[in-house]
């Protein structure tokens, strides 16, 4: 009986191993086809090729010629950068103010709030695009940032975190007669240092990896992101993918450093507010 | 908590101070309550205003429910709805179970290299949803790796058409975002199986219950809300479907991967802009984001 128990329980040991090693090998494989490919000529990839080739140099030769890369890595850093400051500057004094100065009517605005999270982009981006329009910021950057600022995900994540908050800090402070915005400021900001580092991560992947917005109001060729870039290379009807994996890898790197390097917090801000 | 509104631990004051502490609370959610007026409030009331309203470019008239009647009559839009449903019922299941499983097999308490696996599992959520319908799409061609690797092992004898059969390309379309947001569901399932007291799970194990009912009988009601809270997301997520179904496929073939928010942005940018018919499109998306999302809170209600 013992001894059927304990072979069992290896089979299970064992499926699960191969479960999750062929799940790991499913998730990673195309990270590696990534690379391999952006060192391939396009022939090579549509045959499969699995090995190092030679033609990186060539592919990024031939990238820098179709687009200006600098040019369209600076407006994606600069729009992703641009709206993560101003999101978490406003949604953090916000979830600050429904957290620290509760009312009931503010609480009521609140839920009303995590009741937009629910409305499906596609039905904002007509209004969103003719406001735009009229407002005469189409083919700016602004039109891209401007919209991504309203986002009740990090203010939602912003009250969660306040909850863990010392309000000792809170009391000591206006008993020193500290203003309350200086308070903000100059005690809940620097406390809340790793809160903010994990709604940075989040807001950022979400902006640098945005795609169908910037795709409705930017144009010219000056304003594009290289999502939209990367796009519209593969969209072509024989694609050059040598070209555009070397594109798709200059894409990815950012992400894959900003996650690397703060691991931790990306997952806490994922999940922080679930908990 | 009393009808000033002042939390508990806060000494009663003055009425100047609750006049200053309201003021205060006001001052500081007012950017984001303004930004969410201006561009989530104010457009989600102006669609549906549009959504009353029909014609080509500027030239615009007023039809009433005229565009909901031509909704059933037009069959792309059917075809895109189909498409898109299709999408959410075999793709949110799938994934949802699979990430379970992952998170159950690595929250095992004598699992090797868990940090290893979890980090290779969550890091495809890294990737721009661009750049990895890139990636598919240049992994599934004909001639492509995934054919060639099938058929080397000998799981199929011809090569499958991936991209251009109708069939297959949803498929394709499902694996992709299965492998894009299984780890992302993971992660939510693993943080919550860290608050399940581990003794449920010594317990089950002298009892002789085998691991696959532990895993229905014990994590799967145990993690119900975390469950309903990731169900609710993805199924807002796949009625949106747009970056993989334009950049893996565009659509095709024949329509056969066109989705809902496809077919809106044909209606408004592609098309002559017909924006009070791609409002109403965009409607059903919003209607049909409330009623799962309704069913599937009653769902878990009822199973209580």
């Amino acid at each position: 009986m013992m001894a059927t128990n304990v072979s069992k329980q290896k089979v299970y040991q064992g499926l699960m191993y191969l479960f999750l090693v062929l799940i790991a090998f499913v998730s990673l494989f195309p990270f590696f086809w990534m690379v391999v490919s952006s060192t391939n000529t396009t022939a090579d990839i549509n045959q499969g090729k699995l090995s190092f080739g030679t033609a990186l140099f060539d592919n990024l030769a031939k990238l820098s010629q179709a687009v200006d890369l600098p040019l369209i890595f600076w407006n994606t850093t600069k729009v992703s950068l641009l709206g993560t400051f101003l999101t978490l500057a406003i949604a953090s004094l916000a979830g600050y103010g429904f957290e620290i100065y509760q009312s009931k009517l503010r609480d009521k605005v609140y839920n009303l709030l995590l009741l937009t999270m629910m409305i499906p982009f596609a039905a904002l981006m007509i209004p969103l695009f003719t406001m735009m329009a009229k407002a005469n910021l189409l083919d700016t950057h602004w039109a891209v940032v401007l919209p991504s600022i309203a986002s009740v995900y990090i203010i939602f994540y912003f009250r969660q975190c306040t909850k863990a908050f010392p309000k000792e800090l809170l009391d000591a402070a206006r008993v020193d007669g500290v203003s309350e915005w200086r308070i903000f400021v100059y005690v809940f900001f620097p406390v809340m240092r790793s809160t903010y580092a994990a709604a940075f991560i989040i807001t950022f992947m979400a902006n640098w990896n945005n795609f169908l917005w910037p795709l409705i109001v930017l144009q010219s060729p000056e304003t594009k992101t290289i999502n939209l870039v990367l796009s519209s290379l593969s969209s072509a009807y024989f694609p050059d993918f040598g070209v555009v994996m070397v594109g798709t890898v200059v894409a990815t790197l950012p992400t894959i450093a900003v996650f690397f390097a703060m691991q931790k917090q990306f997952v806490q801000g994922m999940v922080g507010s679930v908990k | 908590m009393s009808h000033t509104g002042v939390m508990p631990m806060t000494p009663v004051r003055s009425r100047s101070f609750h006049r200053f502490y309201d003021i205060n609370g006001w001052c500081f959610v007012l950017g984001s309550l303004t930004l969410v007026m201006l561009f989530m409030i104010y457009p989600i009331i102006n669609s549906l205003w549009l959504s009353l309203h029909s014609g080509k470019g500027v030239i615009v008239q007023f039809v009433g429910f005229g565009n909901i009647t031509r909704l059933m009559h037009d069959p792309v839009f059917i075809t895109a709805l189909t498409n898109t449903l299709i999408f959410l019922i075999v793709q949110v299941p799938l994934m949802i179970l699979l990430s379970l499983a992952t998170a159950s097999c690595l929250n095992s308490p004598n699992v090797k290299f868990r940090s290893l696996f979890r980090m290779a599992i969550f890091l495809p959520c890294v990737t721009s949803l661009v750049a990895y319908s890139i990636l598919f799409k240049s992994m599934f061609g004909y001639d492509g790796i995934v054919n060639s690797a099938l058929m080397t092992i000998g799981l199929i004898e011809h090569p499958i058409a991936w991209l251009t059969d109708p069939f297959w390309a949803k498929v394709t379309i499902i694996l992709a975002i299965t492998w894009r947001w299984t780890g992302y569901n993971m992660i939510f399932y693993l943080a919550a199986m860290q608050n399940i007291d581990k003794s449920i799970y010594e317990a089950a194990k002298l009892e002789g219950v085998t691991p696959v009912q532990t895993f229905f009988n014990i994590t799967v009601p145990l993690l119900k809300p975390v469950i309903l809270f990731t169900s609710v997301m993805s199924t807002i997520g796949t009625l949106q479907l747009f970056d993989e179904a334009m950049n893996i496929t565009n659509g095709g073939p024949a329509n056969s991967t066109l989705t809902l928010s496809m077919y809106i942005y044909n209606l408004s940018f592609k098309f002559v802009p017909n924006f009070g018919y791609a409002a109403t499109v965009s409607y059903v998306i919003v209607f049909f984001a409330a009623a799962l999302a309704l069913v599937q809170f009653k769902f878990v209600q009822d199973k209580k």
